[in-house]
């Protein structure tokens, strides 16, 4: 009967991490729907990407007043969990505060007073960040495609962060108690800046409400953690673990240039040159179907574009720069990820009852995203700079108005007109390229 | 105000055996557009005073091909492109300015992987390079001490990262420089790029063009300061929108470093 509670704990804890297994293999089956992509380059430049940008959260801070907050929830994340070691052992051997028993004393200490104050600062950060989403409603939090789910997935994450925070003080609260009543059984250990304010609330409570306390604080925050763990796969905070590999994934080359299109390399290369056969065939014309230009569904978009859908946290500071999200048009940059995430989810969704992919009729292009949206991005990069995870929706854009135009001639007919003259008359306006040089004998 | 300038093309050079010291791309908006063309002479004006060895491909130039490619027209754009290249490479081509910031990215960035690779310089940064190789001298004149904004082309500023060559040229002409509120890497683009100038705007509350001009009124300029053929359009069209013509002008920053020399 005693194993109980460690076998109850380890049933917990090897569900937890088998159910996320299952979700981080469906995530990684997902990703790999799309193109292949060479990343190898560079790789000093991605690392240092990594380090600043991923780690040190040199985006965030531009905007100083959420990247201050966001810098406490974040550390607050990274340091706390080191307390996840001492809880697992603890669960599954029974011990209690473990890593005072391994650590000196100076050292715990200072670990758990600074895992309090670091959960306190996380409180203030959360409930301030509610604040903004709910009582001050920031424009970005509300826009159109912050409809039910996003604005409630945000604020859920917020109620679990919270929870867990004053749980872990809670336990602490409860524990300082008996280790001043009960001494015999709680050994004196840890340092306790905050939760010793919660101790004068517990002053009446006897031993075994003490224990309950600390007991259900101790299993509820740990259970929180391990569904929290368990909630990413369905939220957009996967961010957590995702912004790394896709920080540096992100691009290295100027922003200015936009990817070339090999396959069409190839073919104006061979339109271009005099000694072609026209007619000749070409020889790996058995080997494949002719490759699709552009994207219009989730599988035509590079595996760096679909992991950038899962990494977007949805904050929205890419749509709040994009001039023509500014000025009311459809377009939104945060909607684009969006969109293709839950497509891509529409397509796993697909995949899990069919065994395989079966056409349903849908597509990334005008199911989720409209053409109207496509053709406002003016590709000024403003989302791409904004970014605080290196997310380039962008290219997303510039990959679906390929395939509009190159698979389905679609372009707004201004466009065609332009395009015509380039390649009628070297200019995208109806001017003779004779007349190119006219400026120099005018006045 | 009848007055030739020296242009001498490509072939001409050719024809002679020479290789200038720079090529001047001067793009469509250059060549065909009447307020660019202005820039294009301005700056003509600043490479001869300067007596630099220049020329253009002049009817043998065709479109980068750069609103070909953002309107997702790789094939166009590549035919464009390998077109420019078979000529400049014909030329021996080494290094190349340009006053537009869609040329000067397409042909830094975008032509290498197809076989051009060139030197390409912005004007901003090439009048940088001369100014500091005292080649050139760039005085306030007339701007000294008038209030101007300066609007970040994106091809030039988050596109290429260069922020800081129009803006040590605007201290050389003494102005009193007001940011913007959004400037540099979070400037707002001016609403022509990726070929939007092109076609009608897809339906919203304003223009950006329009909204931009707002940004640049809120700093009392008298001038907006640009360099693109394209912003400028955009924002003189913004400036006439918000009916501010009498009070704010919208210049290349060639033409005004040439206006303070009297060219």
């Amino acid at each position: 009967m005693q194993y109980l509670t460690n076998i109850l704990f380890l049933i917990a804890l090897v569900a937890a991490i088998g159910f996320f297994t299952i979700n981080v293999r469906k995530l990684i089956r997902n990703i790999k729907l799309g193109r292949k992509v060479d990343i190898s380059d560079n790789k000093a430049a991605r690392w240092k990407n990594v380090l600043l940008i991923a780690l040190g959260q040199s985006k965030m801070v531009v905007r100083p007043i959420p990247g201050l907050l966001h810098i406490f929830v974040y550390v607050g994340f990274v340091i706390i969990n080191i307390e996840m070691i001492e809880i697992i052992f603890d669960g599954l051997f029974g011990t209690h505060r473990v890593l005072s028993t391994v650590l000196p004393m100076g050292v715990y200490n200072f670990l758990i007073a600074s895992f309090e104050i670091l959960a306190m600062l996380v409180i203030i950060a959360v409930v301030l960040f509610w604040t903004r989403r709910n009582i001050q409603k920031l424009k970005r939090f509300w826009a159109r495609e912050m409809k039910v789910w996003p604005r409630k997935d945000a604020n859920y994450i917020l109620y679990i962060e919270f929870v867990l925070m004053v749980l872990f003080l809670m336990m602490n609260a409860a524990d300082q108690r008996l280790q001043v009543v009960s001494p015999e059984n709680y050994s004196t250990a840890g340092s306790f800046p905050i939760s010793q304010f919660i101790v004068p609330l517990l002053a009446d409570l006897d031993v075994s409400a003490l224990v309950i306390i600390e007991r259900t604080s101790w299993w509820l925050h740990i259970l929180g953690v391990l569904f929290f763990l368990n909630y990413l796969y369905y939220s957009k905070h996967l961010h957590i673990i995702l912004a790394f590999p896709n920080v540096y994934y992100g691009k290295i080359k100027p922003k200015g240039q936009f990817e070339n299109l090999e396959a069409v390399t190839k073919e104006v290369k061979l339109m271009m040159d005099p000694n072609a056969d026209p007619f000749a065939v070409a020889p790996d014309a058995t080997e494949e179907t002719p490759e699709k230009f552009g994207a219009s569904d989730v599988m035509d978009l590079t595996r760096h574009q679909l992991l950038s859908a899962y990494t977007c946290t949805e904050c929205g500071r890419c749509t709040s720069e994009c001039p023509a999200n500014n000025t009311g048009k459809l377009l939104s940059p945060r909607k684009i990820m969006m969109d293709t995430r839950d497509r891509l989810e529409e397509v796993s969704r697909n995949i899990d009852k069919n065994g395989k992919f079966v056409p349903d009729d849908k597509q990334l292009l005008d199911d989720y995203i409209t053409r109207e949206e496509l053709w406002a991005c003016t590709t000024c990069n403003a989302c791409v700079e904004a970014c605080p995870v290196s997310i380039d929706p962008m290219s997303i854009i510039m990959a679906m108005r390929q395939y509009l135009v190159m698979e389905q001639s679609a372009a707004p007919a201004e466009l065609n007109v332009a395009m015509s003259n380039i390649e009628n008359n070297a200019a995208p306006w109806p001017y003779n390229q004779m007349d190119r040089m006219n400026w120099a004998k005018e006045d | 105000m009848e007055e030739t300038i020296k242009v001498p093309t490509m072939a001409e050079y050719a024809a002679q055996g020479k290789q200038p010291e720079v090529l001047f791309f001067v793009g469509c908006a250059g060549s065909f557009d009447d307020r660019a063309k202005k820039i294009t002479k301005a700056f003509v004006k600043l490479l001869n005073k300067a007596n630099i060895d220049f020329a253009v491909l002049g009817t043998e130039e065709g479109c980068n091909g750069d609103p070909a490619k953002r309107a997702g027209n790789e094939f166009l754009f590549q035919m464009q492109a390998m077109m420019n290249i078979e000529t400049m490479n014909a030329y021996g081509i080494k290094k190349i300015v340009t006053a537009c910031p869609h040329c000067f990215n397409t042909l830094g960035n975008e032509y290498p992987e197809l076989g051009g690779k060139y030197e390409v310089l912005h004007h901003t940064q090439f009048l940088k390079s001369l100014l500091k190789e005292g080649r050139l001298k760039v005085e306030g004149g007339k701007f000294k001490g008038k209030k101007i904004t300066f609007h970040d082309p994106c091809y030039l500023g988050r596109a290429n990262n260069e922020y800081e060559a129009p803006r040590e040229l605007l201290e050389k002409l003494e102005v009193e420089l007001i940011e913007m509120r959004r400037n540099k890497r979070h400037g707002m683009c001016c609403g022509a790029g990726g070929a939007q100038v092109f076609k009608e705007p897809e339906p919203g509350t304003m223009d950006v063009n329009v909204k931009r001009t707002e940004h640049a009124m809120e700093t009392n300029s008298e001038i907006i300061a640009t360099g693109c053929p394209f912003c400028m359009m955009m924002m003189t069209d913004g400036v006439k929108a918000k009916n501010v013509e009498s009070s704010m002008e919208v210049m290349d920053i060639a033409e005004m470093i040439a206006q303070a020399d009297e060219l």
